[in-house]
């Protein structure tokens, strides 16, 4: 490991109006380091690497890029210094092909023709053990894919620094690996790392180095080989939260949803069919569908709602066909769903707690033949916001005025409070704090436990391990084989979600593609 | 110098200044206008907004344009509530005055104000037709309502011109393009007196009552603001965006036709080329001008209906062309798109810019 220091950050401060994103952070990251940025949601994490990549200047604080002062001016800066990032969310054009993608990030005298550039970037995937077809068009691509045609971006310009935002939430178990290997290679050649993640697990078998942010501020510096998870998850909340619960798993009674060969051709481009769902969800339990984003988990939640309708037969709920019953009825009949989207799906941005309320607690008592009694809603929503700790100005603040987390806790709190029969949840706990998303699980443990069924969609594999008590994973729109938890394998999960299991359709080449 | 800045929440105060704003830049730019013209602005502005005020007629004939202005912006507000950018108030007028007032001018001898109620339900059942085919078009076909209802304002308005040319006119009219003069028992009463202002303001006012308690309290008017904002969340919550575009569409047309009814049966007395100087136009200004608030759009319609009477208050007595009218509302309109760019960013000295660049 080179003693040469890559980047060191002095008393970096930033403050948008009304919060400290952050405080005085101090930070050095020496050549062919792999550094952790560890810390919850809203700790300051993003704000601190876009202030590295010139994408938001710091109010205060000195910077030095290999021991010189710098202030970087923005993205196109960042990058002739040598510094490179790969965004949680990829800025790629779906339309056109790897090779183009990335010709138009180069600087002009970067690409000369494309054939030149396609060669480059066969080349230097190659060397970093990421296989990509230059050729290819990136809404063919799997995430984990689009994920690499970002890096090889960087990797095409000299690089000496990548920042890496949550590079893991969107791969499976084997993507993870391969990624972790090239990283690791990039390491060894000097390229000083920047990882940012709440994972702790991967934080500690991948970086040598780990930084923790708590509220804008540095909370602790730990070696992740030396420092248990524990330990590193103390530093990251407060002191009074718990870190992690086991809960006992349950049985299920009678099937409440049924879905029997379910298939579905979306109408939009690049969504994805459905094959042959077939599962049977019973009283009394959890199941967890696991699987990586964009696999059919969006298209068959909005089959269970109703926003997209089937044929009848295909969905039973309580022995009724209700494939072809909008979403209001099937509300009626004491379904309740947990969105992925929060804001402008499950909640209306702009509109208030109370309004949010109604939104989907309009089937149950909060209207009476079409007449609001305002009353009762907003004292509803008061109760929900009491009973959940939603932080919040109270009933009649706007639904984004609201955290991520806190957004989450207020919705499922709303869901919860119709007494559903069955509640579907996708990404329960998906960029909420701890603290929250163990009040989240205790809840649906507890709806669990009064004998409800709880179908739980989601990519954190942990969380389904700690909650779900079968198991089950989807790739391509087809789902695998459903286990008991106890029985199902991080190995054989992980199998699962990379698509390797018996379906009655033939694999597409899409399939191959995740193997590779 | 000076920056833009994006603001973190919109203003609310600079939702309800915005208004105020285009109407004192308006009169200062119309005042500059008319010294231009080589008038005293002073004395000009007086006679464009004050002078017509003067006296209890002027008051009532006020109460003539507020009336059509007010019915049609209430409704129109019912669709740009659900962001339906129902721009058909103007046809829809018009085929609500047609179809109304073909059913008055057919039986002409029956001697029943039963025959009044039977003209108004038939000049709202006319605007809802207008306002369904775009609503049909719309849920049907996903033609864009904007476009469907401005073609939909042509037809309406020729529709009307043949009907004046051919079929509906007056026999004994001396060819003029006109129908026949209503009957007593086809015509609005007057509110007071003899002036021109009849009943017809009261159905707006009650209008604006009942479609401000439908938005606020029941559901339907929760779906039709749910629409608006989030279409996503309208799909999620299991609202029907056909349904809620149905309604609003319908009412609209509706309360647009009954304008249209209510003045050929009251202040024209006839079916006349030239029903509507552009009130289902001018009632979209209305609506934005009100900040889709009940007495915001209520203040508005009044205004909108000043710049009417003072357009011919001016033609009068300045001898200026009466479509200075336009221009006011223009300039209105203009001006309050402009100041609204101020609810979402402000204006901050350039050394002050904090560095949120994207």
């Amino acid at each position: 490991m080179g003693a040469m220091k890559q980047l060191e950050l002095i008393n970096i401060t930033k403050h948008y109006p009304g919060c400290i994103a952050n405080q005085g952070i101090c930070l050095s990251v020496e050549a062919g380091e792999i550094h952790a940025i560890l810390g919850e949601n809203g700790a300051g994490k993003s704000t601190l690497m876009k202030i590295i990549y010139g994408v938001v200047k710091p109010d205060a604080g000195q910077m030095l890029w290999q021991d010189h002062e710098i202030s970087v001016k923005g993205p196109a800066h960042a990058r002739q210094l040598g510094i490179g990032m790969v965004f949680q969310h990829f800025s790629l054009f779906e339309s056109l092909t790897v090779a183009e993608n990335i010709a138009l990030s180069l600087p002009k005298q970067g690409c000369s023709s494309l054939s030149e550039l396609s060669r480059r970037i066969i080349q230097v995937s190659r060397q970093y053990g990421m296989e990509l077809d230059p050729e290819r068009k990136v809404y063919s691509l799997s995430i984990g894919e689009q994920q690499r045609v970002e890096i090889v971006r960087c990797l095409l310009q000299d690089i000496q620094l990548l920042i890496l935002d949550e590079p893991t939430s969107v791969l499976t178990p084997l993507e993870v690996d391969s990624l972790f290997a090239t990283l690791r290679l990039l390491a060894d050649r000097g390229c000083s790392i920047l990882f940012i993640s709440h994972k702790l697990s991967e934080v500690q078998s991948l970086c040598d180095q780990a930084t923790v942010l708590r509220g804008g501020k540095i909370t602790g510096t730990c070696l992740p080989s030396q420092t248990s998870i524990e330990q590193m998850a103390r530093l990251m909340v407060d002191e009074d939260t718990a870190i992690s619960k086991s809960y006992p798993r349950a049985e299920g009674q009678a099937s409440v949803l049924v879905l029997n060969q379910l298939s579905y051709q979306p109408e939009e481009p690049f969504a994805m069919p459905l094959k042959n769902i077939s599962l049977d969800l019973r009283a009394g339990e959890i199941l967890g569908i696991a699987g990586v984003a964009g696999n059919g988990q969006g298209e068959l939640l909005k089959l269970l709602t109703g926003e997209y309708l089937g044929a009848a037969g295909e969905i039973e709920y309580m022995g009724e066909a209700i494939g072809k019953l909008p979403p209001g009825e099937r509300r009626r009949r004491g379904i309740a769903v947990v969105p992925e989207e929060r804001l402008g799906r499950g909640a209306v941005p702009n509109m208030s707690l109370a309004m949010n309320d109604l939104l989907t607690g309009y089937t149950c008592d909060l209207s009476r033949f079409g007449w609001l009694n305002w009353k009762t809603i907003v004292a509803h929503t008061a109760a929900i916001l009491a009973k959940y700790r939603v932080k919040s100005d109270g009933p009649l603040a706007q639904a984004k005025s609201l955290s991520g987390g806190n957004l989450q806790k207020f919705i499922i709190g709303r869901e919860i409070s119709q007494q559903p029969d069955l509640l579907i949840c996708s990404h329960p706990t998906w960029g909420v704090d701890i603290g929250a998303a163990n009040l989240i699980r205790d809840e649906l443990i507890s709806l669990r436990d009064a004998g409800k069924a709880i179908l739980v969609i989601s990519e954190d594999i942990d969380e389904l391990y700690q909650i779900c008590d079968r198991l089950c994973a989807i790739c391509h729109g087809s789902l695998s084989p459903i286990r008991n938890t106890d029985s199902v394998s991080i190995n054989q999960l992980g199998q699962w979600m990379a698509g390797e299991f018996d379906t009655e359709t033939p694999a597409t080449p899409f399939q191959e593609a995740v193997h590779a | 110098m000076l920056k833009l800045e994006k603001r973190q929440y919109d203003s609310r105060r600079m939702a309800l200044l915005s208004p105020l704003i285009a109407i004192l830049l308006t009169l200062i730019t119309g005042a500059l206008l008319f010294s231009l013209l080589g008038h005293d602005p002073f004395n000009a502005l007086y006679t464009f907004f004050l002078a017509p005020l003067s006296d209890l007629y002027g008051w009532t004939e006020l109460g003539v344009k507020v009336t059509p202005l007010l019915l049609c912006a209430t409704g129109l507000n019912m669709c740009y509530q659900a962001k339906i950018w129902n721009i058909g108030a103007e046809g829809q007028f018009i085929i609500g005055a047609l179809a109304g007032g073909w059913v008055g001018l057919s039986f002409p001898d029956v001697e029943t104000y039963w025959m009044l109620a039977l003209v108004l339900v038939f000049g709202v059942l006319g605007g809802m037709l207008w306002a369904g085919l775009a609503a049909w078009m719309r849920t049907h076909f996903n033609a864009n309502e904007i476009l469907t209802t401005i073609m939909l304002n042509y037809i309406a308005l020729y529709t009307l011109l043949y009907a004046v040319h051919g079929p509906l006119k007056d026999p004994a009219g001396y060819n003029f393009p006109e129908s026949a003069q209503f009957g007593q028992y086809i015509t609005l009463p007057p509110l007071i007196g003899d002036y021109r202002m009849n009943i017809s303001v009261l159905f707006a006012l009650l209008a604006l009552v009942i479609c401000w308690t439908l938005l606020s309290r029941t559901l339907l008017g929760f779906q039709i603001k749910v629409l608006g904002e989030d279409r996503a969340a309208t799909a999620f919550a299991g609202f029907s965006e056909k349904r809620i575009t149905w309604w609003v569409m319908l009412i609209s047309g509706g309360l647009a036709g009954l304008a249209g009814i209510s003045e050929v049966a009251g202040p024209i007395g006839q079916l006349v080329p030239q029903i509507s100087p552009g009130y289902g136009y001018t009632a979209i200004i209305v609506v934005f001008l009100g900040r889709m608030s009940p007495i915001g759009i209520l203040f508005a319609s009044i205004l909108l209906g000043m710049t009417y009477m003072g357009g011919e208050m001016i033609q009068m007595d300045l001898n200026l062309p009466k479509s200075i009218t336009g221009l006011f509302q223009g300039m209105l309109l203009f001006f309050l798109l402009a100041s609204d760019f101020l609810i979402s960013y402000r204006i901050i000295p350039a050394n002050k810019l904090s560095w949120a660049r994207t």
